[in-house]
């Protein structure tokens, strides 16, 4: 079916204030009044508060006030608190103070006296698993929340597991209900030709957004008006109103734009409740800028892996059986659940007959973490790749060709319940990518020297679910025969705002021009919607602006039978007008069925709603109701299966075997996200993703001083966020573009492999560049190569993190 | 285009960090360390002039073709003027400590990170930022137009600092290779990955299309 909007390029209405800085960040925001704040934050990577006295610095000329731990409520630990009274990481939040200047609100906080107790404290999770090792809290040392549910708890494993563990990961028990099998894993391996059992580690990596997490806050006629960086709008509203302590209507939430998040603002996170609290506390309105080291403590980190991985192939590189062990880095608190994701990624990419998985989420004295772009599922294929590749090697079988023998089919199972995909193409990425890429062609290149410079070539894949469900859709037809799109989405710099949106114009066969988009401010009148994160803006907001088009289609019809006679389904739209079939003469334009809309009420213009919608969703198409013809539903269209991501990548590097540094000539990526909604917008998606993938790979890691638990990776410089200089000389895209089924029109999420496949495809070229060598570790890093180029030991032990 | 004289008194002008922390230091402003590593957060100053010793001076600085008087304290940095007194928040703070490229701006026509920059030396020097880029009736700079026609913004933060970048490489090699341009942009970090996007854009307003990279 061709579309009108769809698989077209169009000006998002975000473009041009990015370009000319008249995009307002939370930081470019000013109240009359406003004050600045400043964080105290702690020096310890443990320790106990056990008095802190202000009186000095309150005494100081331009100090307003200071927010202590006492008067904020905490989440029950081990979620992250607001201010706390034990800080479990350096540079976690302890005090705010206020001043008439920023300067003088840092001079303040040197006058603050904390009296500290330093804790025992632990930058190693599998280290603090042994019976003897300190635990990086004092309530205990493993928990994970969301679908993995660890109750905070005390997990030790036996000396003898570390002392049995030889070459191995040791292995104890994993934490309760974590670890699940299908099929029969050692039937699997004792038929296998090839077993590979390899522990790993999977560093760290900071989200490095551009924006710090700043945020500004005032209160107006009892409402908090919280100027903030979010990638999700919506979504964090109800969770964010909490921490302030005030009913959800009560707070406005402006994220018009976004400086990045990458998976670190995806949900409401403390430092945006802080400033919304001390202005309350002191009657002034309160900016708290966050400084980049900062941001380096509390903005969140990748979830690092330890683990162990066994793999049993058959003679034709058929993978039978694998066994996964993670040991997840937390960071001192709750955060995500890569850990739990990392299996169901193996199986579904790589098919094992049977699989077993095990893990343990454990603290650690080291930074907040929170998902980063494909959390657990592009840790995976980072370890996954490199030995799926040297099974090819080991068997004598094309590195592309031992992935399409285990490649799944259009509806791959996933997991231990073997849900399928809703669609997966992950087969047509890889040989669509081999074509474009010409693999036989670039293969006779692989291996050449130049000099010290020696090319490889290589091959990647990642997944990513790609969709949920469940959310609200909202728009109207004003009298004017604009539309308005109110989408609650966020703006993460994907422009799926918009691209999603769009669905909604497809449907009602807008022009573009007809399209005002409504987001970025919770006073916009916005639906219940998903936050912008997971790969799952464009599969869930796709079925949300899909139903409340239809509902909008219906109303038009039914607004132009009552007007023309006939029945509902006699009428068609074109974009300006529902008409006849057949008779388009008989008719009205758009902004007339608003108009009637409005003098109907009732349903047609908002002052009847679904029972189901979300209470936000009422509360906004109630404020809108009466102003045009309303489209509004609750998405409760069938999903069969899990919706699914996937991509594959083709690369081309140099590696200089006398320094160990690498060079990308060529980079191909291939996505499958079903049916394209914005080919301009994919293909930068794919590109910079890939380019994340790199820094994963190659650059980025967090490192601690394990002796004192202070980080050094605080700056970029340090913690190594890709330059102009890291990327791909020169880049290209594609897609397989069929649709998915279970979406509307077919179009599905797709941002979280784009970056797995890239790093996944650049450990393989470095791998193969060295003769094969798989180091089963991110990142790998120059003097890695060198030291194992020249036979010598590695600076780091093996399952050792927070290194390099 | 450029005149060579300018451009080499401009280079002489620039201040180095090394210079840029020994005047920070001799001003007495800073007390530690650590109010060095938020230095620059002086800006929105209080009546009473919270910082002991520390006096707002009046001075002009031409920003954008006009002549802006301000007052400005001893250690405040060019980026602070700019965004608090000034009311030009298209300079970005990202890292405050010259390392990422998002408050980049131009002094007598060469790239200078504002966030490291101390106003007082800018003064009678010509500072143009990211809202001085517009024509007379609003139109987008060639190269702010090139920037959209790519869709080189994704979250947008780092955008400025490359739009600002860009121009001011194009001014210096109006004809710039895709590999020169890459080297002239690497003081500029984008965290979002979208470098070949800006890269296709300069390409763009280079008018250099056989070095515009789209598609497989």
């Amino acid at each position: 079916m061709a579309h009108k909007l769809l698989g077209k390029d169009f000006l998002p209405p975000d473009v041009i204030a990015k370009v000319t800085g008249e995009a307002k960040y939370a930081e470019d925001f000013r109240a009359e009044g406003m004050v600045f704040a400043r964080i105290l934050s702690s020096p310890y990577p443990h320790a106990r508060v056990k008095s802190i006295d202000a009186t000095e610095a309150l005494a100081m000329p331009g100090v307003v006030g200071v927010l202590l731990p006492e008067d904020v409520t905490n989440p029950a630990p081990p979620e992250i608190p607001l201010l706390t009274m034990e800080p479990g990481y350096v540079g976690a939040p302890i005090l705010l103070v206020a001043a008439e200047d920023e300067t003088t609100a840092q001079d303040a906080i040197e006058k603050i006296r904390i009296d500290y107790e330093p804790l025992p404290f632990t930058v190693d999770p599998l280290a603090s698993l042994h019976p003897d090792a300190p635990d990086a809290r004092t309530d205990g040392n493993i928990g994970a929340g969301g679908s993995a549910n660890v109750a905070l708890g005390k997990l030790k494993w036996k000396r003898e597991d570390f002392d049995s563990a030889g070459e191995r990961m040791p292995m104890g028990e994993p934490a309760p209900k974590q670890d699940w099998t299908f099929g029969d894993v050692e039937a699997g391996f004792a038929k296998a030709k090839l077993i590979i059992d390899e522990p790993f580690v999977h560093a760290s990596n900071s989200h490095h957004s551009m924006e710090p997490r700043t945020a500004m806050a005032y209160w107006q006629n009892g409402k908090c008006i919280l100027h903030l960086s979010s990638q999700s709008q919506s979504f964090i509203t109800p969770a964010l109103a909490g921490m302030i302590g005030i009913p959800a209507t009560d707070l406005v939430v402006v994220a018009e734009y976004c400086g990045g998040g990458f998976g670190s603002k995806g949900g409401a996170y403390p430092l945006q409740a802080l400033p919304a609290l001390l202005s309350k506390k002191i009657n002034r309105p309160v900016m708290m800028r966050v400084s980049r080291a900062e941001e380096y403590y509390n903005g969140s980190a990748r979830l690092g892996f330890q683990g162990q991985v066994k793999l049993g192939f058959a003679e034709d590189g058929k993978l039978l059986a694998a066994d996964l062990y993670i040991v997840q880095e937390n960071g001192a608190c709750n955060s995500f659940w890569d850990f739990r994701n990392a299996p169901d990624g193996l199986s579904v990419l790589y098919q094992p007959e049977a699989m077993r998985w095990r893990g343990v989420p454990v603290f650690a004295n080291s930074p907040i973490r929170s998902a980063q772009r494909g959390p657990g599922y592009n840790q995976m294929v980072h370890i996954m790749e490199p030995l799926m590749d040297r099974a090819a090697r080991e068997l004598k079988i094309d590195r592309l060709a031992i992935r399409l023998r285990n490649v799944g089919g259009i509806a791959a199972p996933i997991g231990p319940q073997r849900t399928p995909a809703t669609s997966c193409y992950m087969k047509d990425a890889l040989e669509k990518g081999a074509q474009l890429f010409g693999w036989d062609e670039r293969m006779k290149r692989n291996g050449q020297r130049n000099g010290s410079k020696v090319t490889a070539v290589a091959v990647g894949q990642a997944f990513h679910p790609a969709g949920f469900n469940g959310f609200d859709g909202l728009l109207r037809i004003l009298p004017d025969g604009k539309v308005h799109i109110h989408t609650g989405v966020g703006n993460l710099g994907t422009f799926s705002h918009s691209s999603t949106s769009r669905i909604a114009a497809e449907v009602l066969k807008l022009n573009w021009d007809d399209v005002v988009i409504e987001r970025g401010d919770t006073r916009k009148n916005l639906p219940w919607n998903i936050g912008q994160f997971g790969s799952n803006t464009n599969f869930t907001m796709a079925r949300t602006n899909y139903v409340a088009a239809m509902d909008a289609l219906t109303k038009l019809r039914e607004i132009a039978a009552k007007e023309f006679g006939a029945t509902p389904d006699d009428y068609d739209i074109d974009g300006k007008r529902v008409f006849r079939k057949g008779l388009p003469g008989i008719g009205m334009a758009y902004s007339d069925a608003a108009r009637r809309a409005i003098a109907l009420g009732g349903k047609y213009d908002g002052h009847e709603l679904p029972k189901d919608i979300n209470p936000m969703t009422q509360v906004s198409a109630t404020a809108i109701a009466g102003t045009g013809l309303v489209g509004v539903a609750k998405d409760n269209l069938a999903v069969n299966g899990a919706p699914s991501a996937f991509a594959a990548a083709f690369i081309e590097i140099e590696l200089d075997l006398e320094t160990g540094k690498h060079v990308i000539i060529d980079y191909l990526g291939v996505a499958d996200c079903g049916t394209v909604i914005h080919p301009s917008g994919l293909e930068t998606q794919v590109k910079s993703g890939a380019v994340q993938g790199f820094g994963v790979a190659s650059l980025e890691r967090i490192v601690y001083d394990p002796q004192n638990g202070l980080p050094a990776s605080v700056g970029f410089y340090q913690a190594r966020p890709p330059t102009y200089g890291d990327v791909a000389q020169r880049f290209r895209t594609s897609a397989v573009d069929k649709p998915d089924p279970s979406s509307p029109l077919g179009t599905k999420g797709i941002g979280e492999p784009l970056l797995g496949c890239a790093g996944s495809a650049l450990l393989c070229a470095i791998s193969e560049a060295i003769g094969g060598h798989v180091f089963n570790r991110t990142p790998i890093v120059p003097d890695m190569i060198l030291n194992h180029l020249a036979k010598q030991p590695q600076a780091h032990g093996r399952l050792q993190v927070n290194c390099q | 285009m450029s005149d060579p004289t300018i451009e080499a008194e401009a280079e002489k002008r620039r201040l180095s960090r090394r210079e840029f922390i020994k005047r920070v230091i001799a001003s007495g402003a800073v007390a530690s360390s650590a109010s060095f590593v938020f230095g620059g957060l002086s800006a929105c100053s209080s009546p009473r002039g919270a910082v002991a010793g520390s006096v707002e001076r009046l001075i002009s600085i031409d920003v954008n073709g006009q002549l802006r008087r301000v007052d400005v304290l001893p250690q405040e940095t060019l980026a602070m003027t700019l965004r608090y007194k000034l009311g030009l928040t298209g300079t970005k703070l990202s890292c405050d400590r010259a390392e990422c490229g998002a408050c980049t701006v131009m002094i007598d026509g060469v790239t200078t990170y504002s966030c490291s920059t101390l106003t007082h030396s800018v003064r009678a020097r010509k500072v143009m930022t990211i809202e001085g880029l517009r024509g007379p009736n609003g139109e987008l700079h060639p190269v702010q137009q090139a920037f959209v026609d790519e869709l080189g913004p994704q979250c947008g933060f780092c955008t400025p600092g490359q739009v600002v970048a860009a121009v001011a490489l194009l001014q210096k090699n109006p004809k710039p290779t895709r590999e020169e341009a890459r080297h002239a942009m690497s003081g500029n970090l984008c965290r979002c990955g979208a470098y070949d996007n800006y890269l296709n854009a300069i390409m763009r307003a280079a008018g250099n299309t056989a070095e515009i990279h789209h598609g497989a």
